[in-house]
């Protein structure tokens, strides 16, 4: 995998935050992400994010099920193993919905999952670079990549002018690897111990 | 909300609405007289021409009476999001005592008269000699009918009332945090005090009562959840035609497309619930095959209402289903108007084959009487509420949630 420089900058705020996703946006950079501390409403939009085919995943999977549930039961119930049940024609649909419905649940609930899990790149043992550690306690994160053309300097200035209380540069793993943290990586790292 | 922002806050009724109104309650009307002058030959005739009649202001007392238990629950679950748009359920349920004496007119006229066409544990001898009606009569007897009635109408207008009276208070003065508090500790009790009420009548007894009863010796614990299901799904889409019909003049300028899609949200998920319990209720008595449970089904899935019981199902689950899923379509006003149009006709139809397939089990009736009734009712609901909006301001402006409605997000 390859390794990359991103210029990193923190916000203590979300008001300053989107006004800065903006600044930054027009003034031509490309944001990589933003990692927060919590769901912030409208982010999405602010970062020009397109809307999520999760659903639409979910739908397919969700009609898979259906499909599954109503071809398996018809198939053994009609024509692989037939069983008089209290007198009921083979082919009882009403019967049969309750277990539709929830093979459908099931895959969409399931795929959905899978989906969300393999397109935010989320898995066990794989590790991604973590940009600042107080990204999941009270920091808006915004990372940015660059270029060989970009002045990190430059930026950071920009950033910090942007109202940015902490910014700083990584070069980094950019995508995910599986493995561990080499010691510099380490997220939670207590470097005053490691120094001592 | 700085005070410098104005906002149109006096609903002034269009004369081209007063006129339609107007023109449906005429077309009602002539409906009403032609019906009464050539459908009330036979006592059967008079049992389908009052059928007609009751079935219509069941559904329209009971979905303007679903505006309120909206406003009741959203208020209980401490919402903000829906006080842009508050007055518009608050003034479709000034109509629940207009609609509420039409029926009961309409009920105390059939259970006085003893009409056992549309009642059967009306009829004294029935009663006498059949041991399941015997049974029943503690519940199904004039007199508890007739209380239970005028005690669920009253109730409901009269809880109903004090919810409005209290919302007037936010149209006085900015109130401070104490003001505010106890403000929306006095709307928390009196929703409680309605959703407890709403429970035992509309929840349980009132449709037992109402409609159940018409098939005296079947019973269905789900028949009220139905019931409740299926008006207030269509009280939803109610709401969400007013407020995009006084969107499209040009009020309610904090309410927009984020509160449309969670009227759209209403409206979906209740279809479903409504689904939900449509199956629970068809598909246990369908499994068990009880010959005294079968006997509602029989006329409405192998008789003469085959077609519109599968339709129904189409119009009120299938079409929601596929139409609402998206969360686009939830959000466009021509298609939530469709929806909404074709959500309150489809539970008409359900009301409709509710009650005539158990008082005309042969034939179906639906004909130019019941879409004539149906005008009547759409005339005085459309005149009601138009007056009852153009009484108040549209925007309860003291609100302490209404920002919350003005920055909602969903």
């Amino acid at each position: 995998m390859a390794k990359k420089r991103f210029v990193v900058g923190c916000f203590d705020d979300e008001e300053v935050l989107f006004p800065a996703v903006k600044k930054v946006r027009t003034a031509g950079y490309k944001i990589k992400d933003v990692y927060t501390p919590f769901a912030v409403h409208g982010l999405d939009h602010a970062l020009g994010m397109r809307e999520t085919s999760l659903h639409t995943a979910g739908f397919i999977y969700g009609i898979t099920g259906t499909i599954t549930a109503l071809g398996g039961i018809s198939w053994i119930l009609t024509y692989d193993w037939p069983l008089n049940i209290g007198g009921k024609p083979h082919f009882s649909l009403p019967a049969w919905i309750p277990i539709i419905f929830e093979l459908t649940v099931l895959f969409a609930a399931v795929g959905m999952v899978l989906t969300f899990c393999y397109i935010s790149q989320l898995a066990p043992f794989v590790k991604r670079h973590h940009f600042h550690p107080r990204a999941t306690d009270d920091l808006f994160v915004m990372v940015i990549e660059t270029t060989e053309k970009t002045n990190v300097e430059d930026l950071k200035a920009f950033l910090s002018n942007a109202g940015a209380v902490e910014t700083d540069s990584h070069f980094v793993e950019e995508g995910w690897w599986i493995g561990r943290y080499d010691r510099e990586e380490m997220p939670f790292e207590n470097k005053q111990i490691v120094a001592a | 909300m700085s005070s410098s922002i104005t906002i149109k806050e006096q609903f002034e009724i269009p004369g081209k609405l007063k006129t339609w109104a107007f023109a449906l309650m005429g077309v009602g009307l002539l409906a009403l007289i032609a019906g009464f002058a050539t459908k009330t030959g036979t006592e059967e005739e008079r049992a389908v021409f009052i059928g007609t009649i009751m079935y219509n202001t069941i559904f329209w007392t009971l979905i303007t009476n679903a505006s309120m238990f909206f406003i009741a629950v959203t208020t209980l679950a401490m919402g903000g999001w829906q006080q842009s748009f508050r007055r518009i359920p608050e003034a479709i349920s000034t109509m629940v005592p207009i609609f509420g004496a039409i029926t009961l007119v309409v009920l105390l006229y059939i259970a006085f008269t003893g009409n056992h066409h549309i009642y059967h544990w009306l009829d004294t001898k029935s009663v006498e000699t059949d041991e399941v009606l015997r049974g029943k009569s503690g519940f199904l007897n004039v007199k508890f009918f007739t209380i239970w009635t005028i005690l669920a109408i009253g109730l409901w207008s009269l809880l109903g009332w004090r919810m409005r009276q209290l919302s007037n208070e936010a149209d006085e003065e900015r109130m401070d945090t104490e003001k505010g508090n106890s403000f929306i500790w006095r709307n928390t009790v009196r929703a409680a005090l309605f959703i407890v009420w709403f429970a035992l009548t509309v929840g349980s007894t009132v449709p037992w009562l109402w409609m159940m009863s018409i098939d005296a010796h079947w019973y269905s614990t789900m028949y009220s959840w139905y019931t409740f299901a299926s008006s207030f799904v269509s009280g939803m889409s109610l709401i969400a035609l007013w407020v995009i019909y006084l969107k499209n003049k040009g009020y309610l300028e904090y309410t927009n497309q984020e509160h449309l899609h969670d009227l759209g949200k209403f409206m979906f998920a209740f279809s479903i619930f409504w689904a939900y319990l449509w199956f629970s209720q068809y598909m246990l008595i369908w499994y068990s095959n009880q010959p005294e449970e079968t006997i509602y089904f029989k006329n409405r899935v192998q008789g003469p209402y085959k077609g519109l019981f599968f339709l129904n199902l189409i119009i009120n689950f299938i079409s929601p289903l596929l139409i609402f899923m998206k969360r686009s379509s939830k959000r466009n006003y021509t298609l939530v108007t469709f929806m909404a149009i074709l959500i309150i006709f489809g539970h008409w139809i359900d009301f409709y084959q509710m009650v005539m397939g158990s008082i005309s089990k042969e034939t179906v009736t639906l004909g130019w009487l019941d879409f004539g009734i149906l005008s009547f009712f759409i005339g005085l609901m459309i005149f009601f509420v138009s007056k009852a909006l153009a009484s108040k301001p549209l925007v309860p402006k003291y609100h302490p949630f209404l920002k919350e409605s003005i920055i909602h997000h969903t």
